[in-house]
């Protein structure tokens, strides 16, 4: 879409890649930086306030979301590695501060928010390179990267471009896993259920990667296939993208 | 958590997951209704711009809606119609016992109507000395076995041709046992042709009313609402207050969404527009028609600008055939008349956000009901600010038991989580314990004992993000 390109963008971890999944939020640093991006990673990044907005908790979001735009200044992206934070930074801040003094700061905030694989097709528009050896993958839609941030195929226009990489299409794709956050432990037979059927729509597709742009999902889903033993592996998009085009 | 009175999801959902037949009838009947309705819409841009249509019908039809009623009221006089106004389901009842006991009427037939099922008219009728008969196939079928529905358009989805086979080679007198649907359904049809013609008077819900026509449009499969309105001397609609739209043009968008969203079908097998009793010189209808239009908290809802939309539903059942957890749990898991992600957000409001709090939280938020609502109910939205309701003592809000929900336990959580993700610091320090000794987290500990059940205990890396940046920095821990 656009063609200038930022030379420098701010990253936002995100709880979940912060501390379960580093090496993703590692490679979506790299993937930037390959392409030409300066990366600033302000210290103090705690979490979006995603689960307390979702519980209804609304100052309580605001106080953590206040420190949060706090540390990103300048008119700059702000990149984050899940469909789920950036749609709550993008979509939800300006409603979390609907009437608040700092509405109008949040709102421009709001603007410069990206989710990482948006940012990599539609501002930076980058070619990649597979050097990998023939693999098949699936993909599963983060809920809330498709219906609430509304990605429109950015991370399966990036798989497209590795010549080695097989899509296997995964059965009821667009169906949550059941993670939905406080959901997986406030109705956790539903949430076990709805995990249990993924993981086994997962399996059939004789993939060997399962991938997804959101800690949430990939921790969930994870747990679930390492739980029955299955030999599925699954990955973050920005990590598997960095591997795919750097030879080991 | 949780007060004793409340009703809680969690655990009429659990039970029914335990039930391996409804989880396969609910997962073949609702993969079948998403394929059938994705059919149906085979250009995503004639889909949008058919939804924004019927959203712009029906915001349109609530921003008017006092006016509209009352010329509903006065244009349905006009018909012929007699027009009865209920604030609660008890009034309704007594109008509608009113009205058939007026004509001496005993027997009724009953084509499909969800406000009826939210009035429990059947229990209510029945301990008055009147038999009301379900009609409409799924209905009869639930009714035999003294069921509620668990889905708004297809009330006995939850059985199997099998177990339906066995309950009509019980219930009904002289049936023989057969698992062909053909003969299955004739039986159905043999009994209640019967009573059609017994019948003193006919109850019907109603889809769209017309205010400037006075016209009550009934959509259905069977043809049973046409002989429930049609036959009997006496016809009696029910609808909720919400239900009225200007004028006859509205209607049509509004149909060719409501059954492709519903079934799937371009149109359905009958649809009937009733403007009044038998006139002069005509030979058959009833020879009285009434309308019972019913608030029940409604009118509540209506006065707040964002629940507001929760009015607009049009009762396809579209939310519930494509949510992940009705997919699994079934309609009866919800204890209430409307399931599926459309009642999470309708019966809160109805009964109070505080005795149902749980069932706010049942929702993964996935956002597939507001992706295929035919007229865009942000029902995720909705939830969230329910949620917020329920644990919430808002001065503004008209919303029912607001701030009944609210616990300690859960108030001192997110205090205790906004303490920790507001200070860095203290974050910071609270991280490199997670990264250290997360492993060493017991399984059986709160949170994650729930988690577990189903899957590996989810275990942090041992060095965060944030602490490989410092690192890259210079800036070690």
């Amino acid at each position: 879409m656009t063609a200038v390109r930022p030379p420098r963008a701010y990253f936002y971890a995100t709880c979940l890649v912060d501390l379960f999944f580093p090496d993703a939020g590692m490679a979506g640093i790299q993937l930037l930086r390959e392409a030409g991006v300066t990366v600033a990673f302000p210290e103090g990044q705690t979490c979006c306030g995603q689960p307390a907005f979702n519980c209804g908790y609304w100052e309580e979001a605001r106080d953590v979301a206040r420190t949060q735009v706090a540390l990103f200044p300048e008119d700059l992206p702000v990149i984050l590695p899940s469909g789920s934070c950036a749609g709550m930074m993008k979509n939800h801040y300006p409603e979390l501060f609907h009437g608040q003094p700092e509405e109008a700061e949040v709102r421009a905030f709001s603007g410069r928010v990206y989710e990482l694989t948006q940012f990599l097709v539609e501002v930076l528009g980058v070619q990649l390179k597979d050097l990998g050896e023939p693999i098949k993958v699936t993909w599963h839609s983060s809920c809330h990267a498709m219906r609430d941030l509304g990605l429109k195929g950015e991370p399966q226009a990036l798989l497209a471009q590795l010549d080695k990489v097989e899509l296997a299409p995964l059965a009821r794709e667009h169906e949550c896993c059941g993670f939905g956050g406080t959901f997986s432990v406030r109705q956790p037979e539903v949430s076990g259920a709805m995990v249990c059927d993924k993981a086994a729509d997962a399996e059939a597709t004789g993939a060997s990667v399962v991938l997804s742009t959101d800690g949430g999902c990939l921790l969930n889903v994870k747990g679930a296939l390492d739980q029955k033993g299955s030999p599925l592996k699954v990955q973050h998009i920005a990590e598997f993208l960095w591997e795919r085009t750097h030879a080991r | 958590m949780h007060a004793e009175t409340d009703i809680l999801f969690r655990e009429s959902a659990a039970k029914a997951l335990l039930d391996p037949h409804l989880r396969a009838n609910f997962r073949r009947a609702m993969d079948g209704l998403i394929t059938k309705r994705k059919a149906q819409f085979p250009d995503p841009a004639d889909l949008q711009e058919l939804r924004h249509l019927s959203t712009a019908i029906r915001s349109r039809s609530l921003l008017n809606l006092p006016a509209l009623l009352v010329q509903l009221e006065a244009a349905c006089t006009r018909n012929g119609i007699q027009v009865h106004w209920a604030e609660t389901c008890e009034q309704a009842n007594q109008l509608v016992l009113d009205i058939l006991q007026a004509q001496g009427a005993t027997r009724l037939v009953k084509g499909k109507s969800m406000v009826s099922e939210e009035m429990h008219l059947n229990a209510f009728l029945e301990s008055h000395g009147i038999e009301a008969l379900e009609s409409d196939l799924g209905e009869y079928i639930i009714q035999l076995d003294g069921e509620t529905p668990s889905h708004i358009i297809m009330p006995a989805i939850h059985k199997n041709k099998d177990q339906i086979a066995r309950q009509f080679s019980q219930k009904i007198k002289d049936a023989k046992y057969t698992e062909d649907v053909d003969e299955l359904t004739a039986m159905a049809r043999k009994v209640l042709r019967q009573k059609f013609l017994e019948a003193d008077a006919g109850i019907s819900g109603v889809n769209f009313a017309v205010a400037n026509t006075g016209t009550l449009c009934l959509v259905e499969n069977e043809g049973n609402g046409r002989m429930s309105t049609h036959v009997p001397p006496l016809h009696i609609a029910i609808m909720g207050l919400e239900k009225v739209v200007a004028r006859l043009e509205d209607v049509a968008p509004l149909y060719a969404i409501l059954t492709r969203s519903a079934t799937g079908q371009a149109v359905s097998t009958y649809f009937n527009l009733i403007s009044g009793p038998r006139g002069e010189g005509e030979k058959d209808g009833p020879q009285a028609v009434h309308l019972v239009i019913l608030d029940n908290g409604r009118s509540r809802i209506y006065g707040d600008p964002q629940l507001q939309a929760t009015l607009r539903c049009i009762r396809c059942g579209a939310c519930m055939n494509h949510c992940p957890v009705y997919t699994r749990v079934g309609g009866h898991a919800y204890e209430a008349t409307y399931p599926g992600p459309i009642g999470k957000i309708l019966t809160p409001q109805m009964e109070g956000v505080g005795v149902r709090h749980d069932l706010l939280h049942g929702s993964s938020l996935c956002g597939a009901c507001g992706e295929v609502c035919p007229v865009e109910i942000p029902i995720p939205d909705i939830l969230v600010r329910l949620r917020r309701e329920a644990t919430h003592q808002d001065p503004a809000s008209f919303v029912a038991g607001k701030g009944t929900g609210r616990t300690d336990a859960e108030d001192r959580a997110w205090r205790l989580w906004a303490a920790l993700s507001k200070r860095p610091g203290l974050y910071r320090i609270l991280t490199w314990f997670a990264t250290r000794f997360g492993w060493a987290l017991p399984s059986g500990a709160p949170l994650i004992r729930d988690w577990t059940r189903f899957r590996t205990k989810p275990i942090p890396a041992r060095r965060s993000l944030s602490e490989r940046m410092r690192a890259e920095r210079g800036t070690h821990d």
